[in-house]
């Protein structure tokens, strides 16, 4: 191997400062939502307590943490397994260039870059105006899945591009079915990747405050919950919830790795015949 | 062969079905929707269906409009550069100088892990930062480099930004590091046997390659900017405003036919960006 250059070691600097610039605030939030009951919004710390974390699981004066965290939850399982659903299904019919693909691409394209306010307001509108009432589970739906669609249409249209169409014909050729070819052949080798559309769409909805806004009706869901808290909190126990949902996405994000390790690891054992004789 | 293209667009239209529905209720009605209203009048109690310009002859009347959208564009391209800047040196850096694919992943997921965090949550947790108080003027109190707490670190324009390129630099970091892996290495060593050192390869090679990726990242960040509403009432502390703000504090008064006129304002502008950034991309060719 080659020394490394100067520049390997000033980019190197670069990217540890990127890397604390992006963890900074959390980790101010993580070390302040242990704050004395007596403390503060900042620094300094008045002594070191669960306090905050306690007062955040007794029943709140403001809202409905945990019914919110609960509908979020729901919500956000809902809008991942349609992402992962409508995604593969869009995937492979855009493979297909059927006639008036052009026009949904850019329509897909169009949902990705409007403001997200536009969907919530024209939604509420039109909910409104129909005399339907916006909920959480129905036009709080339907409003995330306008971000989440398009974002998991792209990492599709990405892994299909990379695809290698000989497996398919391979398949074809030994006489499977097209249905036969998707379940067996294709699924199997995008499976790895849908395992992150799934983490798209589960966390793009969990995360999701403008366009459940006006959609999402008189029960709030946890983004929501937590802008509300901002304007009308201000003690420590925004740092407690703050701490709490980091926490728990990265154990979400555990979970989604665990699960992409060990598809990757049966997919290696199933799929590689090393060492079982002739071929 | 008639029959092949026959059964391709049954199939293909049925298969793309749940995702045709899907936007036709929640993106083509509601615009259409929000087309209508901005031309309805409103009370302080109810909205009145009409045809009428008024809420556009008050808009385009404002000077505050003006002001507004001179703000957005502002946040945008401060943030573009920023974010641009930043996301291509961190790509850079992941892409060219990591030498194993695992490790290129492993830092990959550690710039992600943050973005899993609640946004508003990591806006406020820049407050304890840039207070009065807070650790950066304690910090430089210390240090002697100032006397006094620098007031313009929260709630300012500066804040805004901040907090714009700390949410969506990695909007910026993903699509350059995706078209940055898929450059042919020997690209760049013929470049370094021809001659040229590491800036006029960084210049001529690698940066015309790396255009579409960096176009991608570009949409993203400068449409999330022009669209967003709560970063800039958090940060700026409800003191400056942008197209976003705007609209949502109309709604917020339920003043929806002012809101849609705005909002549709907002669209056309977004679109128009859009379709001059696409001229120099061709998106489809690139994902």
């Amino acid at each position: 191997m080659e020394p490394r250059s100067r520049s390997f070691y000033v980019l190197t600097a670069f990217f540890v400062l990127f890397i604390l610039f992006l963890y900074g605030p959390t980790l101010t939030i993580g070390i302040l939502s242990f704050q004395g009951p007596g403390g503060g919004l900042t620094f300094p710390m008045r002594g070191v307590s669960l306090y905050w974390f306690y007062d955040l699981f007794e029943q709140q004066a403001v809202g409905d943490i945990w019914g919110s965290f609960r509908r979020s939850l729901v919500l956000g399982l809902m809008v991942m397994v349609t992402t992962i659903v409508v995604s593969v299904m869009g995937g492979l019919a855009f493979r297909k260039r059927f006639p008036g693909s052009a026009i949904l691409f850019y329509l897909i394209v169009t949902a990705l870059v409007i403001p997200s306010i536009l969907i919530s307001l024209g939604v509420g509108l039109l909910f409104s105006q129909a005399g339907i009432n916006v909920h959480w589970a129905t036009s709080g739906y339907g409003a995330q899945l306008t971000w989440t669609l398009p974002f998991g249409l792209l990492i599709m249209f990405a892994v299909f591009n990379r695809f290698d169409k000989s497996f398919e014909e391979a398949a074809r050729d030994q006489g499977a079915s097209s249905w036969q070819t998707v379940r067996y052949v294709v699924l199997p080798i995008i499976a790895p990747s849908l395992i992150g559309v799934a983490l798209f769409g589960f966390t793009l909805s969990y995360d999701e405050f403008a366009r459940t806004l006006l959609t999402s009706g008189s029960k709030n869901t946890l983004p929501l919950e937590i802008y509300g808290m901002t304007t009308n909190v201000t003690s420590p126990v925004l740092y407690a919830l703050g701490t709490l949902t980091t926490v728990f996405s990265l154990i979400i994000i555990g979970l989604f790795l665990g699960i992409a390790v060990w598809a990757n690891r049966r997919r290696a054992n199933k799929g590689n015949d090393a060492g079982k004789g002739m071929v | 062969m008639q029959k092949i293209f026959k059964s391709n667009a049954v199939t293909g239209w049925l298969m793309v079905s749940p995702l045709a529905i899907v936007l036709f209720f929640f993106l083509v009605l509601p615009i259409a929707m929000i087309t209508i209203v901005s031309f309805w009048q409103a009370t302080e109690f109810s909205i009145i269906p009409a045809f009428q310009f008024d809420n556009y002859e008050f808009l385009f009347g404002s000077p505050v409009t003006y002001t507004v959208f001179v703000n957005t564009f502002k946040y945008a391209i401060l943030t573009w550069i920023f974010t641009f800047l930043i996301g291509f040196t961190v790509a850079y850096y992941l892409a060219f100088h990591i030498r194993s694919l695992t490790w290129q992943i492993a830092l990959f997921l550690l710039c992600t892990i943050p973005f899993w965090t609640s946004n508003i949550i990591r806006m406020i947790s820049w407050i304890p930062f840039l207070g009065r108080n807070g650790i950066a003027n304690s910090t430089l109190m210390s240090w002697g480099v100032i006397d006094e707490p620098v007031e313009w670190l929260l709630f300012s324009d500066f804040s805004v930004v901040l907090a714009f390129v700390h949410i969506y630099t990695l909007f910026m970091v993903v699509p350059i590091f995706n078209t940055m892996m898929r450059i042919d290495k020997s690209l760049i060593e013929a470049a370094r046997d021809g001659g040229a050192n590491g800036a006029q390869i960084l210049w001529n090679v690698i940066l015309p390659l790396t255009k579409p990726g960096i176009m991608i990242g570009t949409i993203f960040v400068v449409t999330l900017v022009m669209g967003d509403f709560f970063t800039v009432r958090i940060m700026s502390g409800s003191q400056s405003a942008n197209v976003g703000r705007l609209i949502s504090n109309d709604i917020s008064l339920l003043q929806y036919p002012s809101a849609s006129a705005t909002a549709i304002i907002l669209l056309l502008t977004v679109l128009i960006v859009i379709g001059i950034l696409l001229r120099f991309v061709d998106i489809r060719k690139e994902l």
